[in-house]
């Protein structure tokens, strides 16, 4: 500490003075530091100059492969060019503005329930939301009704899909994951065995070898005559998954909730689901809304495995753009930074946000 | 749990009603419906399978593993020719899986301690570009990743006729990279053997020298030691051997190049992609251990006279890997499991040769069940393995 006290206090000198002991104290405390420090501008002088060049200076949006044979830096025309194919997929192109209003409808659910945490009024309204939500998104996107061209879903693709492959994994996966997790706590020997095997099994292996028995044995498991399409099998491929990592997140919270409470159920002569319901549960997923979005959160970077499959979700269509014309295939950097950024956009901001509620949720543990 | 359902003045006697009321009877009830649904659900599920093949005229079992395989595989760590059957081709991909897997894990832990350890910096820049570092590669699905370093190195580097010599020997082309490599020799077995012999004779001296010091205080050098005793019997055996020089170096003949030790880009591309994004994990695992160690623990040692690089050795990083270790062996896990996307830029790992063969013989459930069930055992061995470690790691209280 008494290097600290050999420091001009923070708050008083000039901007200038205060910058000087906030570097020396931050940037060249010692050799060392000193070393790092001028080590790692040089890296970053290295680095940036020629990625801002690229990506910004000598690049262009024209839309077109000889507008960017022109250039020397990045062809967005790339992505400006086949925006729609890109974002959409291979869905009717004067439709495109159903999966458009679908994907914002289903990112206004999730940023709600999500909200709900920090905004307990909005609690209420989490289960109306998806109730109400997910059969108007299915009409947007299969139409058939009201009007609506009726479009088969090998057509969907893009980010659409990959925002309701995941949030739909993740919505059935809860109900599912919870029972798993009642399961493995359960005193009864051969629902605790069922589940464990089940949770066991499935977080030992890849989600990829889950998506091929979902599209290679499902069909096989269904009786003559039923077929179910690629889409949906890996829609219940990816619940099937999440289902057993939300059950371990679950049994976290669980396993959190004081001896105690389960007694207090007991004593007031509660059943069993009464007293889950009224005292365990209520605990219990307060304390996993931090681990349950990440789990969305890897869920929604998993779903772009559906691509080995051979269906188009966002990654997909960004690589079906790339094969469109052999011109374009040169420009695989920029289709790629345009959807790591968009992926990277949403993970980042959920997981900043998850980051915040678990602060927040221990406030009130502290007290 | 059982609570009295009567009480003791009762005299009705017990109906059917006050059975289904007790709560062991419907344990047992619960448990049977359960059992019995699910065997229903199997059955009914086993059936269609077995009837739907026989439709197609699919044949069921193993016995597809002797046939001959047909299919090149382009990197094998065994021999293996498209004549050989498919058990040896599945072999190859295990192999393969294992190779990137394991070098992955071995490189991802290096980086992220690294990177884990400089978040924690007092610098300010090192911490600040440790952190993009982190929350740029693990926010990006590891998928996009792959695919990208897959288009890169390809097109980054040139042709076979024009390589890069960054180093003497070492060449970087658009067929992925050729190291040289010695021409094998006995003096190489020789010298493999020394290794393990030398691990064992460290094992023992680093058990006696423990011993003594308990008795005497006296310590003994061991790093040293056991640096020594590797070193020497290892460059015994090569001078034994008659210490080849043969090397086996890559160069240009005809429209590629031969000889070396040739890494393809296939096996770069997942190597780099699984170590990038796993090594962002690992950063956090060990950041977030080097922070659970209370700062008390520090001043305790310095309080002792303890040593800060002993401090370090003896106080401070036991604790930190109680916590890290756990998290740790997720993230290996997780890497073995991802190798999987290998399939996405056609390493031939095991997933990807599973698919192959499924392909090519239509025994989709008999290849599937291969390689998930070599996953879940790799799992189920890395839980054990952990579990007996936890037990030993375990803080012993009164």
């Amino acid at each position: 500490m008494s290097e600290n006290a050999k420091l001009p206090p923070m708050a008083t000198g000039s901007f200038a003075e205060r910058a000087v002991a906030w570097s020396k104290k931050n940037l060249f405390d010692g050799w060392f530091n000193t070393i790092l420090t001028l080590g790692s501008i040089a890296f970053l002088l290295w680095l940036i100059p020629p990625i801002v060049e690229w990506a910004i200076v000598n690049a262009t949006l024209s839309p077109t492969i000889e507008g960017c044979a022109e250039v020397t830096g990045a062809c967005w025309g790339f992505v400006n060019a086949n925006l729609r194919l890109i974002l959409f997929g291979t869905y009717p192109f004067d439709e495109q503005w159903r999966p458009l209003l679908a994907m914002i409808v289903l990112m206004g659910i999730i940023c709600g329930s999500l909200g709900a945490v920090k905004y307990p009024g909005l609690r209420k309204a989490i289960i109306p939301m998806w109730v109400i939500g997910v059969p108007v998104i299915s009409v947007l996107m299969w139409g058939g009704v009201f009007g609506l061209t009726y479009v088969q879903n090998s057509y969907w693709g893009g980010l659409p899909l990959t925002l309701i492959l995941s949030s739909i994994g993740v919505i059935f996966a809860f109900p599912f994951g919870l029972l798993l997790a009642l399961g493995r706590q359960s005193h009864m020997p051969a629902i605790k065995t069922v589940s464990v095997v089940y949770i066991e099994v499935i977080r030992g292996v890849p989600l990829i070898t889950v998506l091929f028995m979902a599209s290679v044995m499902f069909p096989l498991f269904l009786p003559d005559g039923v077929t179910i399409d690629k889409l949906l099998r890996a829609q219940i491929g990816i619940i099937l998954f999440t289902a057993a990592y939300l059950a371990e997140v679950f049994r976290g919270g669980l396993q959190a909730v004081p001896r105690g409470q389960f007694e207090a159920g007991d004593s007031l002569a509660l059943s069993y689901w009464q007293s889950m319901r009224l005292i365990i549960l209520p605990q219990a997923l307060r304390l996993v809304i931090p681990p349950t979005v990440n789990s969305f959160i890897s869920m929604f970077k998993d779903t772009t495995l559906v691509v080995i499959i051979g269906l188009f979700d966002f990654l997909g269509t960004v690589k079906l753009a790339l094969r469109s014309d052999p011109a374009w295939t040169k420009y695989y950097v920029e289709g790629y930074a345009f959807a790591a950024a968009i992926f990277f956009l949403i993970c980042f901001s959920m997981a900043k946000y998850s980051a915040y509620l678990e602060k927040e949720l221990r406030k009130g543990e502290r007290r | 749990m059982s609570k009295p359902q009567n009480a003791p003045g009762d005299v009705r006697s017990k109906g059917l009603v006050d059975y289904l009321n007790d709560e062991n009877v419907r344990a047992v009830l619960y448990q049977i419906i359960a059992i019995g649904l699910i065997v229903f659900a199997g059955w009914y599920l086993v059936s269609n399978t077995l009837y739907n093949l026989e439709q197609q005229n699919i044949s069921t079992g193993y016995g597809f593993l002797d046939l001959e395989a047909g299919f090149g595989i382009s990197e094998s760590m065994i021999q293996y020719s498209p004549q050989s059957d498919y058990a040896s081709a599945l072999v190859v991909g295990l192999l393969n899986t294992v190779k990137v897997s394991l070098l992955g894990i071995v490189l991802c832990t290096i980086i992220g301690i690294i990177f884990g350890v400089a978040r924690l910096s007092s610098n300010w820049i090192v911490r600040k570009l440790a952190t993009v570092y982190v929350e740029t590669f693990r926010n990006i699905p590891v998928l996009l990743q792959l695919f990208f370093w897959y288009a890169l190195i390809p097109s980054a580097f040139p042709h076979p006729r024009d390589a890069l010599e960054p180093l003497p020997g070492v060449l970087l082309t658009s067929r992925g990279m050729y190291m040289p490599v010695p021409v094998s020799d006995n003096a190489y077995t020789l010298m493999g053997i020394a290794a393990v012999i030398a691990c064992v004779v460290i094992y023992f001296v680093k058990k006696w020298a423990k011993k003594r010091q308990d008795a005497t205080g006296q310590p003994f050098p061991i790093v040293l030691a056991g640096l020594g005793i590797f070193v020497g019997l290892v460059l015994a055996a090569y001078l034994a051997g008659g210490a080849p020089t043969e090397m086996s170096i890559p160069a240009l003949k005809g429209f590629n190049i031969q000889g070396g030790y040739n890494i393809s880009p296939e096996f770069l591309a997942v190597l780099i992609g699984l170590t990038v994004y796993t090594s962002t994990y690992v950063a956090e695992v060990v950041r977030s251990g080097i922070q659970a160690v209370p700062n008390g623990q520090w001043e305790a040692a310095d309080s002792l006279g303890i040593k800060r690089s002993v401090a370090l050795r003896k106080v401070i990083l036991p604790q930190s890997m109680r916590v890290a270790i756990p998290p740790l062996t997720n993230q290996y896990l997780n890497l073995t499991k991802n190798s999987s996307l290998a399939v996405a830029v056609g390493y031939p790992d095991l997933v990807s040769v599973s698919n192959t063969t499924m392909n090519q013989t239509g025994q989709a459930i008999e290849a599937i069940s291969i390689f998930m069930s070599i996953y879940l055992g790799l799992s189920l061995l890395t839980s054990l393995f952990m579990n007996w470690f936890n037990k030993k790691m375990a803080l012993v209280e009164r």
